[in-house]
């Protein structure tokens, strides 16, 4: 075995001092080079969820569908259907290459659902960058877009929804929240292993190059340096290749031949082979001369580490590899056997004709778990204090309605969502822009509702309410167009989890997180956890990003978010509290950053999605969409201009209790629902609202051409339908 | 009568167009290989939409050198009915069975969206069940549809009938405010001098259904299966 100075080596490698003491005692020897790479990796943040196991073990993993957790991605059953679905962080490659950085972090997190045995059928993204009046946040915020296009239109999987936030907290460290959704037949998906001795290990895909080296354990552990020349770590896309692994993959699976799969993304080959060993119970003989290479003179560490995009790791039955492997040539890919399960335990790999790893599999999966201390950030105190008469209440209402219009965070995100395509594979039924987002299903009666939530903000202000918001709205979203919510992936994103600040910030947002899906029922199926966003700006917003999926029962009873009919009748459902704070109204008109968020009342929650269920199911509504971040009349204008005819309203808030008026038009109170219907329907709602104990005013009307805001005889807001929309839709364009 | 869908490798509509023929519009369907010759039989050839080889090259600049294309230049000799959607009219465009050339799309962007075409010639195989000026909703999702070809070219496939879509506005106003991607004169979709090839930016395959927003697509595949009975027909009778 080669000779080198291991202990420097892990160093560099970002291994802690304990660490290596642990690989001397697991191995009884020093490492080989080629192990302390490997250790490395899979000993990383990124991988080896060090900081976070012990917290993620609170999350709720029962609901009412059946829930299925798998190796790298989870999911529920829904009649005799695996839907499975994951999120994943892509953060510190997009803020160094945005267009390559959030591409491969599409290619990543598609990789992951097909390796479960589904084929995916959508992606969403929860993206959150600095100030588009930042430079460099713009440059960051189009290249990442771009990528995402570029990428998830070529693979042909529908980007279909997802959030977009613009905070001075993400000015040095953006966040890039991807999620993928697939599909199976329950009993076709696969699992994440190795076994049954002398079965194939086959690679297949893409060549291994340098690319990627050292991604998941210098890149996602660390924090962002001064400078960010790092741009070696970051890994190069290939979506045509993704695109023909999907299909061979699928087509592969199908013929009963694969024992096992696993993508080999952050920490490569490295990752994918321990895990898969130690899941099967096996060992696992390598030979890395039989790994496709794009370049000679490759060392063994750095093809063990390598992040090289589009490739997976099979375990195939032996004496069939060659039918498997004509699947993946007919594609135009890589398919070779570069090793065989073993009985030993052990990751065995081999070089040149030497051994240059030796070690125990379930060793290099087990790594060490810390908890450090935590301890509440003292700004906390000072930010929360907010006094509403320390707020004036602007004399014009109407510019601070076309201020918080031309907000980057509340404007329209056509400008984003129409790079994507969002309509292949043809079952996207409700089109983003249109509200939730439903998803049909070829040969069903049902469908999949699917959104991303969370307002970092309020989790600045409060990560334990601000997670349990998140998970509220994500469920009142999918309530709302008539889906029960079935399941979430997570994906938390958070500073240096070694400063207890932070690392309060965290765990607070965890039990928050826990707390709210153990409550409404809702299983935590995958995740994901990103620390280390932290750049010299500091620290990002704590940002636990819910991914939150519905089923509806009857996909030809969904409504859309916005208006259809004049005429119509508009209704609030939930009640206004005075409640300013976090809100983005006092952020973008009065230049206050304070709290507290507003409050929740999770009982009321869970009654008020199954109130908006049960009245879309009787086709009650012509359309409805959640109350969040500008309040009411931000909410009334989307509902106005998002949909393909453009409508007016005439709306007055009398009835909405005596509260400050910007208070009522731009309040952030959570549990509020804005529907539409038919006049001769409003009876019917008021009396099940009743019943349900859901408090119900009658706002207004859709009609004329302009948004008309009262209270009582007094006009707030009178703006022309048409330059709303042209404030609203051309927002974001204007930036970049 | 027997539709075939070609799958080249990072083909991604394929399917969609073979769910629209098969299980929407009861058509028989099948896929067809790019590296086989053989077109079973099938009476209309469609390239679907995707990114054919990755469109690492110029959209459609490998793949038209893909085995099948030999056996669908034949199958066109014959008077054979082939569609190209989107990637597949670049694809057509490359192989030189439809003139022009489809540039990137003039705001630099990928677009998708629904958008509004006019039918400019209503007696193609593939439009004969449309009436003359006839409004259709359907969407496009490309990167690359900004169609381009001469003035005086254009005049001469215009006079010929040979622009069969053009972009417009709900009313049909064919204008620069309804033009999505540059494309000279709005053109959307043209067909060769024959009028047994059409290549089409906009997808019919997406606007299937009502489920998804518009049916307005079904008019193109149920104007080929219309006018291939129709050739049958009046083939029986002669």
């Amino acid at each position: 075995m080669q000779v080198v100075d291991p202990e420097r080596v892990a160093r560099e490698l970002g291994l802690r001092k304990g660490e290596y003491e642990r690989i001397l005692s697991v191995l009884g020897r020093a490492p080989t080079l080629t192990e302390v790479a490997m250790f490395s990796v899979e000993w990383s943040e990124h991988c080896g969820y060090l900081h976070s196991k012990q917290w993620l073990e609170f999350l709720p993993r029962e609901g009412r569908f059946e829930v299925l957790v798998g190796e790298d991605a989870g999911g529920i059953v829904y009649d005799g259907l695996a839907i499975v679905f994951k999120m994943e962080s892509h953060n510190h490659p997009s803020q160094i290459e945005p267009k390559q950085g959030a591409a491969t972090g599409i290619g990543g997190i598609i990789r992951d659902i097909l390796g479960s045995g589904a084929r995916p059928i959508a992606c969403l993204d929860s993206l959150h960058f600095g100030p588009l009046d930042d430079p460099r946040s713009c440059y960051v915020a189009k290249g990442v877009v771009e990528g995402i296009a570029w990428y998830g239109n070529c693979v042909g999987v529908p980007t279909v929804a997802g959030e977009v936030w613009f905070y001075p907290a993400f000015r040095g460290n953006c966040l890039v929240n991807v999620m993928c959704i697939g599909i199976a037949p329950r009993g076709r998906l696969a699992r994440a292993v190795a076994k049954g001795v002398g079965n194939a290990i086959m690679y297949v895909g893409n060549k291994t190059g340098r690319d990627g080296i050292g991604g998941c354990s210098i890149l996602a552990s660390q924090e962002f340096g001064e400078n960010e020349e790092k741009r070696p770590s970051v890994q190069i896309g290939d979506p045509f290749a993704e695109k023909c692994l999907i299909e061979a993959t699928l087509e592969a699976l199908a013929t009963g031949y694969i024992v096992g799969i696993k993508d080999m993304g952050a920490a490569g080959l490295t990752c994918s082979s321990s895990e898969m060993a130690a899941a099967g119970e096996s060992g696992i003989d390598i030979n890395l001369d039989h790994v496709p290479v794009r370049e000679e003179g490759m060392e063994a560490w750095e093809i063990m580490m390598s992040e090289s995009q589009e490739r997976m790791l099979l375990c195939v039955l032996k004496e069939h590899e060659e039918e498997v492997r004509n699947i993946f040539k007919k594609w135009g890919l890589e398919a070779e056997v570069i090793g065989r399960v073993t009985d030993t335990g052990r990751v065995t790999i081999r070089y040149r004709g030497e051994v240059v790893a030796d070690i125990p599999a379930k060793e290099l999966v087990r790594p060490p778990v810390y908890v450090p201390p935590r301890e509440r950030p003292t700004y906390l105190d000072r930010i929360n204090d907010l006094s509403l008469d320390n707020v004036p209440l602007p004399e014009d209402l109407e510019s601070a309605f076309r201020q918080l219009l031309s907000s980057p965070n509340l404007a329209s995100k056509r400008w984003i969502f129409e790079q994507y395509d969002h309509m292949v594979q043809t079952n996207t039924v409700i089109l983003p822009g249109k509200g939730t987002v439903v998803l049909r299903v070829k040969g069903k009666h049902w469908g999949i509702a699917v959104t991303t939530d969370c307002n970092p903000f309020y989790c600045f202000l409060d990560p334990y309410r601000g997670a349990q918001i998140a998970v509220a709205e994500a469920a009142r979203n999918l309530a709302s167009c008539g889906a029960q919510p079935a399941g979430v992936t997570d994906c938390l994103n958070f500073g240096n989890p070694e400063k207890p600040d932070r690392y309060w910030q965290f765990t607070e947002a965890v039990l928050g997180l826990s707390d709210a899906c153990r409550f409404f029922g809702i299983p935590v199926v995958s995740g994901n956890v990103s620390f280390y966003n932290e750049s010299p700006f500091g620290a990002v917003y704590p940002t636990p990003t819910i991914g939150m999926v519905g089923i509806v029962e009857e996909i030809d009873k969904v409504v859309g978010g916005h208006f259809v009919k004049e005429g119509s009748i508009i209704v609030l459902f939930g009640e206004t509290k005075e409640e300013i704070g976090g809100s983005e109204y006092l952020r973008v008109v009065h230049g206050i950053e304070a709290g507290p968020p507003p409050s929740l009342d999770l009982s009321f929650e869970k009654r008020l999605q199954e109130f908006l269920i049960s009245c879309v199911r009787d086709r009650l509504f012509l359309s409805a969409c959640d109350v969040s971040e500008g309040g009411i009349a931000i909410t009334l204008a989307e509902a106005a201009l998002s949909g393909d005819k453009i409508f007016g309203v005439d709306v007055d808030f009398a009835s909405c209790g005596d509260l400050r008026e910007d208070v009522l038009l731009f309040g952030e109170s959570c549990g509020r629902v804005l529907v539409s219907l038919e006049e001769e329907k409003l009876q019917v709602l008021m009396d099940r609202a009743k019943h349900w104990g859901i408090p119900c005013v009658v706002l207004g009307k859709v009609q004329g051409e302009h948004i008309v805001l009262r209270k009582g005889k007094k006009t707030l807001v009178r703006l022309p339908v048409s330059q709303a929309f042209e404030i609203w839709e051309g927002a974001i364009a204007r930036y970049v | 009568m027997r539709f075939g869908v070609v799958v080249f490798p990072g083909s991604n509509c394929d399917y969609d167009c073979f769910y629209a023929l098969r299980d929407v519009l009861g058509q028989d369907v099948v896929f067809l290989w790019h590296k086989n010759t053989d077109l079973q039989g099938c009476d209309c050839i469609i390239l679907p939409g995707g990114f054919s080889y990755g469109d690492y090259l110029r959209t459609g600049a490998i793949a038209r050198f893909s085995p099948i294309m030999e056996a669908v230049r034949d199958f066109v000799l014959q008077g054979g009915l082939v569609l190209g959607i989107c990637n597949g009219f670049q694809i057509l465009l490359e192989s030189g069975l439809l003139p022009g050339a489809l540039l990137p799309n003039r705001n630099g962007r990928f677009i998708c969206r629904y958008v509004y075409l006019r039918v400019e010639n209503a007696n193609t195989p593939f439009t004969c069940l449309c009436t003359p000026g006839e409004i259709l909703r359907i969407p496009i999702a490309h990167y690359q549809g900004n169609f381009f070809l001469p003035q005086d070219e254009l005049g001469i496939l215009t006079e010929r009938g040979q622009v069969v879509f053009r972009y417009c506005g709900p009313q049909g106003e064919v204008s620069e405010a309804y033009n999505p991607n540059g494309s000279v004169g709005n053109v959307a979709g043209i067909a060769s001098s024959d009028f047994r090839v059409m290549g089409m930016m906009p997808h019919p395959e997406r606007a299937c259904e009502e489920i998804l927003g518009s049916v307005d697509g079904r008019k193109i595949f149920l104007s080929i299966v219309a006018w291939l009975e129709e050739k049958r027909y009046a083939g029986c009778g002669s």
